[in-house]
């Protein structure tokens, strides 16, 4: 028998909206309310994660998104422990195919290609669907002069693929740099977090990088570099704030002020015939 | 031998190291250093050579041969001024028309602090990306531990060569076993499931061949593979710039192992 105690509470979690705590500080927010601030904290400006579907949402002109690159589905080749029952897992909760959104779409009225990586399907890692979707994504784009404009957001290379997530660092960066030879813009939007083998390959091969505020963005993860440092880290280390001190990022911007900055050097990269 | 016997055959203190095959392989080179934007990383060798009658560029990491070279090279973890600098020596390959020949041997890029600071992942991004756009033939020799996108910066070739006792690895067996079982003493484990051996690489086709090993022998050891390299050059020397271009592109683009969703 439930105790009434359990029962109350049980009523009472159905009746009181659900709230999400900032990771910040920690102050709660329904998640509706969040949800329409596009997951930026209301109290002290922290941008939350986001999933793949709300971040295009956020970024795109209305009904302007077409999804491109679907239908590829990961397999547990080197049947590594765990591996299957993640893939299912990450599938279920995000309600995606696998960790990176990608399509057509326009941003400030400019066509564009996007790919949105979700940090919720297994930390957003890459193997072989994640390279061949990004890989096919600038194909299409080098194929229709578009530029890209690309989130990303992952914990690195898939270990549970071995090498062959290695070999998709090398695959994207030759798609990458073949739009690049055609002239085409690419943008890289860095979201919380960027590390690993993507921060090694396609996230810093944009003409552009932009950070969104407070983004952890590295190589390493900070707790290796501890180790290998033996020494305390600034708080700051890695943030998107650090990578722009030391040169490595063009900017940061602001998750609400994406848009109209996207839109703009889409428009500032428009060939002259175009504009006329 | 199993997967975790390579790995520690990989790493083994009395191996060759990649300065070695540099000497045992070309001759009269003269070292290059430096990445003319910070420093000069003695962790990555890097210069120019006669493979016989042929000017080559070299580009070696070198995990260094007792504890004081050790220690000066980082144990072979290089640093971003070490890829900037390889990346430097292949452009300059590229304008004079020389192959490149890389030679990779390392647990991984560093993991220090200064390094990311110096934008260690900028920096590897860069020389896969230049690497994989090169006009020049390319071939990479993983001569000891292929350790993931620190590896990869010197290995997106026209064509991959692993010693018989290499590995290549997108994470260390260590790393893996720490993460998967929350126990790094399951490395023999994680070794196995991570498929890292030169076998598991020509399988998967990650390398083109596996060379054998004869450190008894070295002088004969290098003999063959510099033939290999003359072989392989010779053929590649047929292609325009663009044809190896597109050679290395499609060499890449057909990683990936994956399904169809009906």
């Amino acid at each position: 028998m439930p105790t009434l105690e359990s029962l109350i509470d049980k009523v009472k979690a159905a009746v009181t909206p659900e709230v999400i705590a900032c990771t910040a500080c920690k102050a709660e927010f329904p998640k509706k309310q969040l949800k329409k601030a596009n997951m930026v904290c209301p109290a002290c400006g922290k941008h939350l994660r986001m999933d793949a579907r709300a971040r295009i949402a956020a970024t795109v002109d209305a009904g302007s998104f077409t999804e491109l690159c679907t239908g590829l589905k990961s397999e547990d080749f080197f049947s590594f422990p765990g591996y299957a029952d993640k893939l299912d897992k990450a599938a279920k909760a995000t309600g995606e195919e696998e960790a990176v959104v990608c399509g057509a779409a326009k941003i400030g009225g400019e066509d564009c290609a996007v790919f949105v990586m979700d940090s919720g399907f297994i930390m957003a890692s890459m193997g072989s669907v994640v390279g061949e979707k990004i890989t096919r994504l600038f194909e299409y784009a080098t194929e229709h002069s578009l530029p890209v404009i690309g989130f990303t957001a992952s914990g690195g290379a898939r270990m549970q693929e071995g090498i062959v997530s290695l070999m998709q660092m090398a695959k994207v960066s030759g798609a990458v740099k073949q739009h690049s030879n055609a002239g085409n813009l690419y943008i890289t939007v860095l979201c919380d977090p960027t590390t690993g083998g993507v921060t090694a390959s396609f996230a810093m091969q944009g003409d552009i990088l932009i950070a969104e505020p407070g983004a952890l963005i590295g190589f390493a993860g900070r707790r290796v570099v501890e180790q290998t440092t033996k020494s305390k880290l600034p708080d700051n280390f890695q943030k998107a704030e650090f990578l722009l001190e030391h040169g490595f990022i063009d900017a940061i911007v602001e998750r609400n002020d994406l848009p109209a900055a996207l839109g703009n050097l889409l428009k500032l990269h428009k060939k002259q015939t175009e504009i006329a | 031998m199993t997967a975790y016997e390579k790995l520690k055959a990989a790493r083994g203190s009395r191996r060759p190291t990649g300065a070695a095959y540099v000497d045992g392989i070309f001759h009269d080179c003269m070292e290059l250093h430096g990445d003319r934007r910070f420093g000069d990383d003695a962790a990555i060798v890097g210069g120019i050579g006669w493979l016989d009658d042929q000017p080559v560029t070299y580009i070696a990491i070198d995990r260094g041969t007792d504890i004081q070279s050790r220690m000066a090279k980082n144990f072979g973890c290089p640093k971003p001024e070490g890829y900037r600098k390889g990346l430097r020596l292949m452009k300059q390959a590229e304008k004079f028309g020389r192959p490149v020949i890389c030679f990779v041997d390392t647990q991984g890029a560093f993991c220090g602090a200064d390094a990311e600071e110096r934008g260690q992942g900028q920096a590897i991004a860069e020389s896969i990306m230049e690497m994989m756009n090169l006009r020049v033939p390319v071939i990479s020799i993983v001569i000891g531990e292929g350790g993931s996108g620190g590896a990869l910066a010197l290995a997106s070739a026209n064509r991959v060569y692993m010693l018989e006792n290499a590995v290549y690895s997108v994470i260390s067996p260590e790393g893996c076993a720490s993460i998967l079982w929350k126990d790094a003493a399951k490395v023999e484990d994680a070794a196995e499931v991570l498929h890292i051996t030169a076998d598991d690489m020509k399988n998967l086709g990650v390398a083109e061949d596996v060379i054998k090993e004869d450190f008894n022998d070295f002088p004969t050891m290098c003999q063959g593979i510099r033939e290999t390299l003359k072989n392989d050059l010779a053929n590649m020397q047929q292609m325009s710039p663009e044809q190896l271009q597109q050679n290395r592109y499609e060499r890449f683009r057909k990683f990936g192992i994956y399904g169809e969703r009906a």
